[in-house]
């Protein structure tokens, strides 16, 4: 029972990161059927952007206000390099045929994961303590503060873009969107826009997504950001790729899934059971959990 | 008829590729008026009003909408000038509500403009009745009422309508022709492309016939009705 209970404190946690990363993939795929393959290397580099920002800009304090700025700033930053990708690597080819904006978004996967290479270089860095390490012993499942701060900031961030996506105007105008670009503009949509805004808002949730993994994990390399890349995608096919809810349910359901394997079986065996985990589920539900309908727009 | 003219289309030509579509196209629409499309498959009326809301680039020539050129302008901003375009084969946001869709319609609006709302409710009460229901679930006739519906919802001046009876049973394809004179009735200068050419030149005031890519034939509806040339090709009597 303390494992069960250990392992789901530990599998929320990561669900949440896999999740926020997650929405990143989904919101983009969803407007424009587009697998953002950099998206996990943006995440990898927020964390090196956050780190950064912690050491030249906020002097190493770690203060409540530091790390909000440490936050923002990030976020920011991040969000303005998401909107200059979907123009530079993904804008250029919105007409030309499929193949050439995955070429695209390989490419830009590979420029980015070496631009931090030049930038930070090559050896892992320490993601600095941004928050006290408390722990919390419950009767044998002891919970840390950064865990407890990670899935309710997640949890918050989410609840938040949900009800942005359905309760608002431009939220409907996403969603139009995604349905129907065409039709979207017919309604007076400008879909360049929400295009815009879907990279900046994946490219935020990611970014803190990036910061999570350097408070959570602390040694931060260049490339890391194939691996959750990786994980988060799979979250999001998991969910039905291009549903939003779908990618937070994919994300908690994966970071589970792998806390209990680590749990029970093994760590090294997580990956070969999250790829068999993928290929179940896609056998029984090919559009993944909450995905509808991933037929392919002419 | 009143002889202000709302909308001009000069010398359009069109390419998809290499392949020309309108080939120098020109065309008048007065303020008030009915004007249909009439053409044979093929024969670039879709590829027309796709190109007057910028969904599609014209190669040259030039579209005006009250003394405003829209070939450089992006298509949302077509919507705001007043022209509101339901699209061949409907185009409904199927996963979203009946009223999603019609709020949608709206959405150049800083406000939902409940009267529109209550007028489309009015002329098509199936769709109030099926407010809560996903679009995509409603028949193909309904769908066009919502898709006409939706595009009034902007409240525009110029109403483009692609096909309307397009895959409809006539007893409601009669019905939609009525709410389309109705919608003029109220002040919306109307555009309609169809297939079925008697029905549409006995709502239309004026029509012009396309014929791959140029304007073949052009005049009043009783004109057009009485030539030979749409007996023939549209109206299924052979002339002796
Ligand atoms: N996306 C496209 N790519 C290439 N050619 C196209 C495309 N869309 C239309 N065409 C061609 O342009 C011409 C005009 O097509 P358009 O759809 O405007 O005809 P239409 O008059 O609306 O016909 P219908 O009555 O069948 O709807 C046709 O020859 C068609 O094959
Ligand atoms: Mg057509």
């Amino acid at each position: 029972m303390d494992i069960f209970l250990q392992q789901l404190a530990n599998g929320l946690t990561i669900g949440s990161i896999f999740a926020l990363v997650a929405l990143g993939y989904t919101m983009v795929y969803g407007v424009m059927r587009l697998i953002n393959f950099a998206h996990g290397d943006m995440v990898a580099a927020s964390a090196f952007v956050g780190l950064t920002v912690y050491t030249q800009v906020m002097g190493q304090a770690t203060s409540l206000f530091s790390v909000i700025v440490i936050f923002l700033l990030t976020a920011s930053v991040m969000a303005c390099v998401g909107v200059l990708l979907e123009r530079l690597a993904y804008r250029p080819l919105r007409d030309a045929p499929r193949l050439s904006a995955v070429v695209s978004a390989l490419g830009a996967s590979l420029v980015i994961q070496n631009g931090i290479m030049l930038i930070w270089g090559p050896r892992m860095q320490i993601f600095p303590e941004l928050v006290p390490q408390v722990y919390w012993d419950l009767g044998g499942v002891v919970i840390s503060l950064i865990q407890v701060i990670i899935l309710a900031l997640s949890l918050v961030l989410m609840v938040g873009l949900y009800l942005f996506i359905e309760k608002t105007r431009m939220g409907a105008a996403v969603r139009a969107s995604s349905i129907d670009q065409d039709a979207a503009r017919l309604m007076g949509i400008n879909v360049n826009s929400v295009i815009a805004l879907i990279f900046i808002i994946g490219s935020s949730l990611g970014a803190i997504g990036g910061l999570f993994i350097g408070m959570y994990y602390r040694g931060i390399t260049f490339n890391m950001g194939w691996q959750y890349g990786l994980y988060a995608f799979i979250a999001a096919i998991i969910g039905g790729i291009g549903n939003i809810p779908g990618a937070m349910m994919g994300g908690m359901l994966l970071g589970l899934f792998n806390a209990f394997i680590a749990g029970y079986i093994s760590s090294t065996w997580a990956d070969a059971f999250t790829f068999i985990l993928l290929i179940l589920i896609l056998i029984v539900r090919p559009t993944g959990i909450l995905g509808e309908r991933v037929a392919e727009k002419v | 008829m009143s002889s202000e003219v709302l909308f001009t289309i000069e010398d359009l030509e069109v390419s998809y590729g290499s392949i020309a579509a309108l080939k120098g196209v020109s065309l008048q629409v007065h303020k008030g008026e009915i004007v249909t499309i009439l053409g044979a498959n093929g024969a670039g009326k879709t590829t027309t009003m796709r190109t007057i809301s910028q969904l599609l680039k014209a190669k040259s020539g030039s579209i005006r909408f009250k003394g405003e050129e829209l070939t450089k302008m992006p298509a949302h901003k077509v919507v705001k000038l007043g022209i509101s375009h339901s699209p061949e084969g409907r185009r409904v946001f199927g996963v979203l509500t009946v009223e999603e869709n019609l709020l949608l319609g709206a959405y150049t609006q800083s406000k939902v403009n409940t009267k529109t709302l209550r007028w489309v409710y009015e002329m098509f009460p199936r769709l109030e009745e099926r407010r809560k229901q996903l679009a995509g679930t409603l028949s193909g006739g309904e769908q066009q009422m919502l898709a006409i519906g939706r595009s009034l919802m902007s409240d525009p001046e110029m109403l483009l309508l692609d096909e309307p009876s397009l895959g409809i049973a006539p007893i409601l394809v009669k019905a939609i022709f009525e709410q389309i004179k109705e919608i003029s009735r109220q002040g919306v200068t109307v555009l309609l492309v169809e297939q079925n050419a008697k029905a549409a030149l006995k709502l239309a005031d004026r029509g012009y016939v396309l014929d791959v890519g140029r304007i073949a034939l052009e005049g009043t509806s009783a004109e057009l009705l009485a030539s030979d040339k749409v007996q023939e090709a549209y109206l299924g009597k052979k002339h002796e």
